[in-house]
């Protein structure tokens, strides 16, 4: 282990593995630690020990049973619970979360995937993709991991062959383009003899990536942590005497300095930070990860459960919100049912008021339920019996991510991942105007809607909404373009790129189209809205029927050669971070009303397709 | 941020969650580098108060005399509350390594104790310095470990911990324990005690001291009350210490380390676990399991 060295800038990877039972997973970490020189010699003995009694040859050292934890599993032959593995390289150190594959175990994988920030997913080269491969990629999606290596093991038992390795790495890439990673990497081995584990593999020169151990050195997991903003949930109020009062707590997203303004939600009151105080000393400014005491400026009633935020960006305090329910209790869950729920460091009682639809995690299809049963994943609505700040779980895990925990038992029965606020303002009645939307509607001979066209920057939006707005008003309609760059020099010029921002983005964007149909226009957005969820949410927002998705589908590859703003030059280049398509995600669309491919035609016949949808649908006359 | 300081920020959090959570927490305190890591970070983790908690030992009686007098000089040093039990009962019926053999010993004088203590202070959460890398069967250890009646740990109990978010609700007669420093290794413990200057007992370090070799193993002659078998004397070696408990059943290891510059670079080329100078989990695979079944740590 010389090879280690005691820098202090080794960073930590938390990283999850998963895999079918035999594709070689415990292997794969046994071989992990044997090749770091983890395995300590009475360890070392031990195992050979059991591995000849399990094998009946002398000379056979099994290396998963390194990694077998509980007797109980030892006797079953299988994994069942998560373990947790450590080891070391000269760059970084390792927490690995070894998860099983069977079905009835979702619980457990989910409970490793959401504190890791990379997973390995076990192919087992002769067998190729595999329905829970497919589960646990959703699972890992779903969890909000990002980056995932796809390790084609056993290639020793196909020869070797290049042919194996590119079908199955080609038909992963197809399969997870419904998910929501940013990067795949596909690493054929040989776990058992260490084939590109640690070392190029002599068997296979066809392949020049990285080796299984340098990759996992090397990933950038941080990429997508742009322009957050600043979180830190209190803990614990620090009051040694009278003369000081700090919230002790741990930053979970951003970074604050002294000096800055902060809102303490869900009060809303404003305060400036006085003092980050540490064991070591004051510190001027304290990043995400990083365990503080914050001192005030001012007197404020703040205790454990307030989150201390941005000014520009406060939490949501919605009491009502849409959420990935993953549950995890024998006897299944229906609408109705209350728990108390931990979200950062506040709980408070909750309730499900309605299960939209459970989710295929193989495929990650929509059913419709009335309850979940264990180790299901259901989209629920969830009622708080008071405010608690949160984000969404795509802009912060430890902001949108809870538990639930049954009032009697106290079990954790749940998980849950936030998806979007439910807006309550429904209930609110309107003041009846007497000049209504049918009224203005029927004056312009159209009914109001709104296109919604999403897609890559450069996939040609704006090209097709200007053409597709010069036909309409050529027939007479009325109509009005939201393009996504012209907001963004006014109603949004406050905003950035972060999820967060975006999302703002896009409610606006939604609230003044809904507007817009009221005051009876045809309105065409063009908006990259790279977030299926708000992209729903934008329907919801608008009257049923109103909300017409049409996808601009053009290929990476089509866009950056286009490329006409020379964004993505400026983005793989690193100028610009969060750039959809290169390292911010972009979702797309399930069940567009229209979807166009614009590589099989002109802008001008794809302009022309949607005008002719518009008139089949009925949308031109009133 | 660097691993370790990542470490940190974990081990605080837990530590603070652990504070506001519970009614009655206690700091388990085996004086050993691993309670004395936990005690650094307990500093740290409410300064500028003082941890909100008190540290329980349970003294054995055969502890190494060097480290009841660190202790004592730490207590001091940090203005912490220290409780000390000892299974007195135990005592007075002359249980001891020597006469009663490992097993009872490590039963009476460690595990009964330790129930005793945690039922005479009321403690609804007890923080302790284990770590997952110690042992197989600790590799699938919660953070927060779930005891029901009478201590006990059921595998079939344990709680899923999704994010940071610990469920720490529990009933009347019902206790966690708390692992604060579960995603340490040794390694990363003699680093953060090196980085941070933390005091540790001196048998870590190499030092001439009167030994025996017994079963192979280098015991320390700490005291009079160690037989010795006719014809047999201590011997003075160099050795030192990886890990402490009472000294009849702490292997020595032999090692000329005598800083921590030099106990890191020992350890990085270390070849044998250091559980292997522990001699409760050598003989049968899962007899930890077992022990923590029973309520043993
Ligand atoms: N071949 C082809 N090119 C298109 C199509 N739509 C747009 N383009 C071209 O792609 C480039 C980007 O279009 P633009 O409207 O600026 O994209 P936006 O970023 O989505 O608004 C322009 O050079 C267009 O001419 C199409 O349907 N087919």
């Amino acid at each position: 282990m010389s090879h280690v060295t005691l820098d202090s800038e080794r960073t930590l990877l938390r990283f999850l593995t998963c895999g079918s039972v035999d594709d070689g997973k415990s292997t794969l970490i046994g071989r992990l630690l044997y090749d770091a020189q983890l395995i300590y010699e009475d360890q070392l003995l031990g195992i050979s020990k059991e591995s000849q009694r399990k094998l009946g040859d002398a000379a056979a050292l099994d290396l998963s049973l390194l990694v077998d934890g509980l007797q109980a599993e030892r006797e079953q032959g299988i994994t069942i619970d998560v373990a947790y593995r450590f080891f070391s390289t000269a760059k970084r150190r390792f927490i690995v979360a070894d998860t099983p594959g069977h079905e009835q175990y979702t619980r457990n994988m989910a409970t490793g995937a959401s504190t890791a920030e990379l997973a390995v997913l076990l192919v087992d080269a002769r067998k190729g993709l595999l329905v829970q491969t497919h589960r646990h990629s959703c699972i890992a999606s779903l969890l909000g991991i990002r980056h995932v290596v796809l390790a084609v093991n056993k290639m020793d038992l196909v020869e070797f062959s290049e042919d194996v390795f590119r079908t199955i790495e080609a038909q992963y890439r197809e399969f997870a383009k419904k998910l929501h990673f940013t990067s795949i990497t596909a690493i054929p081995l040989s776990a058992l003899n260490g084939d590109n584990v640690f070392r190029h593999s002599p068997n296979m020169p066809w392949y020049q990536g990285s080796t299984f151990m340098t990759f996992l050195e090397d990933v950038n997991v941080n990429a997508d942590a742009y322009e957050e903003p600043f979180r830190m949930p209190v803990q614990w109020v620090n009051r040694p005497h009278q003369d000081f009062r700090g919230f002790s707590g741990t930053v979970v997203g951003g970074s604050i300095n002294v000096g800055d303004a902060i809102s303490i939600q869900p009060m809303g009151t404003n305060a400036v930070v006085a003092r980050i105080v540490q064991f070591t000393g004051d510190k001027s400014v304290a990043h995400r990860g990083e365990a503080v005491t914050i001192v005030l400026d001012r007197e404020v009633d703040v205790s454990r459960g307030a989150v201390l935020c941005g000014t520009a960006h406060g939490t949501s305090n919605a009491s009502r919100v849409e959420a990935h329910i993953l549950w995890m209790h024998e006897t299944a869950v229906q609408p109705g049912r209350q728990f108390l729920c931990k979200l950062g460091t506040s709980t408070v009682p909750a309730v499900i008021t309605k299960i939209t639809h459970k989710i295929d995690v193989n495929t990650m299809s929509a059913t419709h339920t009335d309850q979940l049963e264990m180790n299901e994943i259901g989209v629920c609505v969830v009622q708080f019996e008071s405010p608690i700040p949160h984000d969404l779980y795509s802009a912060n895990r430890h902001m949108g991510g809870f538990i639930f925990i049954d009032r009697i038992s106290n079990e954790t029965v749940a998980a849950g991942m936030i998806l979007s606020d439910v807006s309550q303002s429904r209930n609110i009645t309107w003041q009846q105007l007497d000049v209504d939307k049918s009224t203005r509607a029927a004056l312009k001979n159209q009914k109001p809607c709104v296109l919604w066209l999403t897609g890559l920057s450069g996939a040609g939006k704006s090209t097709i909404a200007n053409l597709v707005e010069r036909a309409l008003t050529a027939e007479g309609k009325h109509t009005y373009i939201l393009d996504g760059d012209n907001i963004r020099h006014g109603l949004s010029s406050d905003l950035g790129f972060a999820a967060t921002d975006r999302i703002e983005n896009i409610r606006r964007v939604s609230e003044v189209s809904r507007l817009l149909t009221d005051a009876g226009m045809i309105v065409i957005v063009s908006l990259i809205s790279p977030f299926q969820s708000e992209r729903e949410r934008a329907r919801r927002t608008l009257v049923e029927g109103e909300f017409i998705e049409i996808f601009i589908d053009t290929p990476l590859e089509e866009c950056e050669r286009r490329d006409p703003k020379g964004l993505y030059r400026r983005a793989r280049a690193g100028e610009i971070r969060g750039m959809t398509g290169i390292d911010a995600p972009y979702e797309a669309p399930r069940n567009p009303e229209l979807h166009i491919q614009t590589v099989q035609h002109t802008p001008e016949s794809s302009a022309l397709m949607i005008v002719e949808w518009l008139r089949d649908h009925g949308y031109l006359q009133a | 941020m660097d691993h370790l300081s990542n470490l940190e920020a974990e081990s605080i959090y837990i530590l603070r969650e652990v504070a506001a959570s519970f009614e009655r927490p206690i700091m388990m305190y085996s004086i050993g580098k691993d309670s004395s890591v936990l005690l650094h970070l307990a500093q740290k983790a409410f300064f500028p108060s003082l941890p909100p908690f008190p540290i329980l030992h349970i003294d054995t009686s055969w502890k190494f005399r060097e480290m009841i007098a660190f202790r004592d000089q730490r207590v001091a040093e940090t203005g912490m509350k220290l409780l000390v039990h000892r299974n007195e009962d135990a005592l007075a019926r002359g249980v001891s390594v020597f006469s009663h053999g490992s097993g009872v010993h490590t039963d009476e004088l460690k595990t009964v104790a330790l129930r005793q203590a945690l039922d005479h202070y009321k403690v609804d959460c007890a923080i302790g310095g284990a770590r997952r890398d110690e042992e197989r069967s600790r590799a699938k250890e919660r953070i927060m470990s779930f005891r029901g009646q009478h201590h006990r740990w059921d595998p079939k109990r344990q709680r899923p911990e999704l994010w940071q978010t610990f469920n720490t609700r529990i009933t009347p007669g019902e206790s966690v324990r708390a692992f604060p420093i579960s995603n340490w290794t040794e390694l990363d413990i003699w680093q953060y005690i090196k980085r941070e200057a933390i005091p540790v007992v001196p048998l870590y370090f190499a030092k001439l001291r009167p030994t025996v070799i017994r079963d192979g193993q280098i015991l320390m002659v700490d005291d009079e009350r160690f037989p010795l078998a006719p014809g047999e004397t201590p011997e003075m070696r160099m050795v030192r210490f990886r890990t402490l408990g009472c000294y009849p059943l702490t292997a020595a290891i032999e090692s000329t380390a005598s800083t921590i510059t030099e106990v890191v670079q020992e350890t990085l080329s270390a070849r044998t676990s250091e559980r292997a100078g522990r001699i409760i989990d050598y003989d049968k695979p899962g007899s930890m399991e077992q022990k923590k079944i029973e309520g043993y740590f």
